[in-house]
């Protein structure tokens, strides 16, 4: 028992290094980038290409001011941005980020590095823990005796449920062509070959779920064009207008590991995990774990960048366009992806 | 999730937790006069009932004759959440009315109808 | 051992954040307070091994209803609520004797029955997933889930035309 233990450890371990050392790497690519994009040179005075940017920018947060202001109630004010943290990092563990190739430490099976790995309801879990990241929004908002925080908590909230609709019924088309909520099983659903001449990927055979999911998961972490609730120029900084310090550093932090973890989701659910686009290799010990946990990060890294390009281009949403994009365009083309993946199962196509 | 070889606990005891829990959520019902607070109290309530059905469930899960009985006890728990989730979602409703109407949402304020 | 230590931990937060729920005089607390019971009892759903009842539990009580309670909460900006049982004395002695009786008296069954502990026999049939009751959802009892929709649907409507106020 202790040696399960120890190897838990070994992944948890795992798990949090590489998800928090992505805050940092995408700190830098949000800021470099931005700048390609805007035609300007971004930072690039500390350290080469300005790479030792994020720990600057780390350490300024650190030390400023820690200021309370007096009219919040306490223990809420306090709790949400750590739930923020908790759920990212809680629906890490389920993600598939590498295949189980039979490796074994100290006589237990790793499964990939995976902590929880086998899950028989592994969606299931991964929504109802990413359904619990409505609080911090909401309890941000109230508890700081701000009118803008509460306006940019209460629409963030509203942002989030509205678009967790169309996200879930986006998902069960891929529920439906896998048959199984197992991750790992959904990942090895989408290896080989598709009609003939296309990846099995699920982006190729649901488009439209794909496209969905993709865009529900720009408005799920309040990224442009979606990203009325902390409108810089509108609302001071919406639902965090009244954190500083270690505990805005918490809610900037737990927007980059929201935008990991949705990218991690969507490369398991539509973009094939750790599988190569049309050849089908085996993955064996060691060298399996990390080849295939070397593409996962491939394609993770792919989305990353593309949500920072989609932040530095589009504008942004009005409210009420976006909740009525949420409601009235969202929810019945996904309901129609849905349809279309039973009509293509019912044919035989999938 | 827990190996499914054996899980040692009598579900009686599961039993007992749901009749203190409904216990508790009736003492909210019939003592709070803010229909939100009922409201809460009422969700414990039927939290409470869903553990009960959860109970026996499990103790007939254990057998294959009688798994069916399972399977039904399970979807029953599916359905109460449903409804509990559609009442909450209309009560509210009727609370934000009732606000409008009169002003606060104490359950002694709506006396038009009493004798 | 490990997981007869789980329950009574669950079990035991259960019951008191379901006290913390009812007793408190803020609102907030006790909308939080029943996610934390919603999550105990999600909790106690997993070891009994209805892994798939648990998920729901969290996605549709925690995920949505009480985020509901809360929104109206804000929106009618009820700071603060009267005390239990406040202002009217043999009401709540009369009430707390009810609900102290009713538990009682569940009790009392719960003891009366043979404690027969639940182990799953190897080769049973595996209740709990997705699967088996997604399949008897659409087979045995269909009729009650088209009229679940139904129900919701009904609901969602009300809802919305309640919500809406009078037009002007």
């Amino acid at each position: 028992m202790w040696v399960d233990l120890i190897v838990i450890g070994v992944k948890l371990a795992f798990g949090l290094v590489v998800l928090l050392t992505t805050v940092p790497i995408m700190v830098w690519v949000e800021r470099r980038g931005s700048a390609l994009i805007q035609d300007r040179l971004g930072p690039n005075r500390v350290g080469p290409l300005g790479l030792f940017q994020p720990i600057v920018d780390v350490v300024k947060l650190l030390a400023k001011e820690v200021i309370t202001p007096a009219g919040v109630r306490p223990l809420l004010y306090i709790l949400a941005p750590a739930i923020a943290v908790i759920v990212a990092l809680s629906t890490f563990i389920a993600i598939p980020i590498g295949k189980d190739s039979g490796l074994e430490l100290f006589g237990h099976a790793v499964n990939g590095f995976i902590v929880a790995p086998d899950l028989n309801i592994g969606l299931l879990y991964v929504f109802a823990i990413a359904s619990f990241g409505v609080y911090p929004l909401l309890l941000a908002g109230w508890s700081s005796d701000n009118k803008y925080a509460l306006l940019g908590g209460v629409r963030a909230s509203a942002q989030a449920i509205s678009y967790e609709i169309a996200m879930i019924i986006a998902i069960v088309g891929v529920l439906m062509s896998s048959g199984t909520l197992r991750l790992q099983q959904i990942v090895d659903a989408q290896s080989g070959v598709w009609m003939g001449f296309l990846p099995h990927w699920n982006v190729f055979s649901q488009p439209i779920g794909a496209l969905i999911f993709m865009v529900a998961v720009f408005a799920e972490t309040n990224r442009l064009p979606f990203d009325l609730p902390e409108a810089d120029a509108e609302l001071v900084a919406g639902y965090h207008t009244e954190y500083s310090s270690i505990r805005f550093a918490a809610f900037y932090m737990s927007e980059y590991l929201h935008m990991t973890v949705a990218a991690s989701l969507v490369t398991v659910l539509f973009l094939g995990g750790w599988n190569l686009p049309w050849i089908d290799i085996p993955f064996e010990g060691w060298a399996g774990v990390l080849l295939s946990m070397g593409v996962f990060g491939i394609k993770v890294a792919t989305l990353l960048w593309f949500f920072v390009w989609v932040r530095w281009t589009l504008p942004r949403f009005r409210y009420d366009q976006l909740m009525a994009l949420g409601w009235k365009v969202m929810v019945p083309l996904a309901v129609l992806n849905f349809l279309w993946v039973g009509v293509a199962m019912a044919l035989g196509y999938m | 999730m827990i190996p499914v070889e054996a899980v040692p606990i009598p579900y009686t005891w599961v039993l007992a937790l749901s009749a203190v829990l409904f216990a508790v959520g009736t003492l909210g019902v019939l003592l709070r006069r803010n229909g939100i607070a009922i409201f809460l109290s009422l969700e414990i309530m039927l939290n409470s009932a869903n553990l009960a059905f959860a109970a026996f469930a499990f103790r007939f899960a254990s057998d294959h004759a009688t798994a069916a009985a399972a399977l039904d006890g399970q979807v029953f728990i599916f359905f109460v959440i449903a409804v509990a989730a559609a009442e909450a979602a209309v009560g509210l409703a009727l609370f934000i009315v009732l606000f409008r109407c009169k002003g606060s949402i104490d359950v002694e304020r709506a006396n038009i109808l009493r004798w | 051992m490990v997981v007869t230590i789980i329950f009574l931990v669950a079990a035991a937060i259960a019951v008191v954040f379901a006290v913390l729920t009812v007793v408190p005089r803020d609102p907030t607390k006790n909308v939080l307070s029943l996610v934390i019971m919603s999550f105990a009892m999600a909790a106690v759903f997993a070891i009994l091994g209805m892994d798939f009842l648990a998920a729901i539990q969290i996605i549709v009580y925690s995920g949505a209803v009480l985020v509901l309670f809360l929104f109206v909460i804000m929106l009618l900006k009820i700071r603060r609520i009267e005390a239990l049982g406040s202002g009217r004395p043999v009401q709540a002695l009369l009430g707390a004797l009810v609900a102290a009786g009713i538990g009682g008296m569940m009790l009392v069954v719960a003891g009366l029955l043979l404690p027969l502990q639940g182990a799953v026999l190897p080769g049973a049939v595996e209740t709990g997933t997705a699967f088996p009751i997604g399949r008897a959802l659409l087979s045995t009892h269909l009729f009650a889930f088209e009229f679940i929709t139904l129900l919701l649907v009904a609901a969602i409507v009300g809802a919305v035309y309640l919500g809406k106020g009078e037009e002007e």
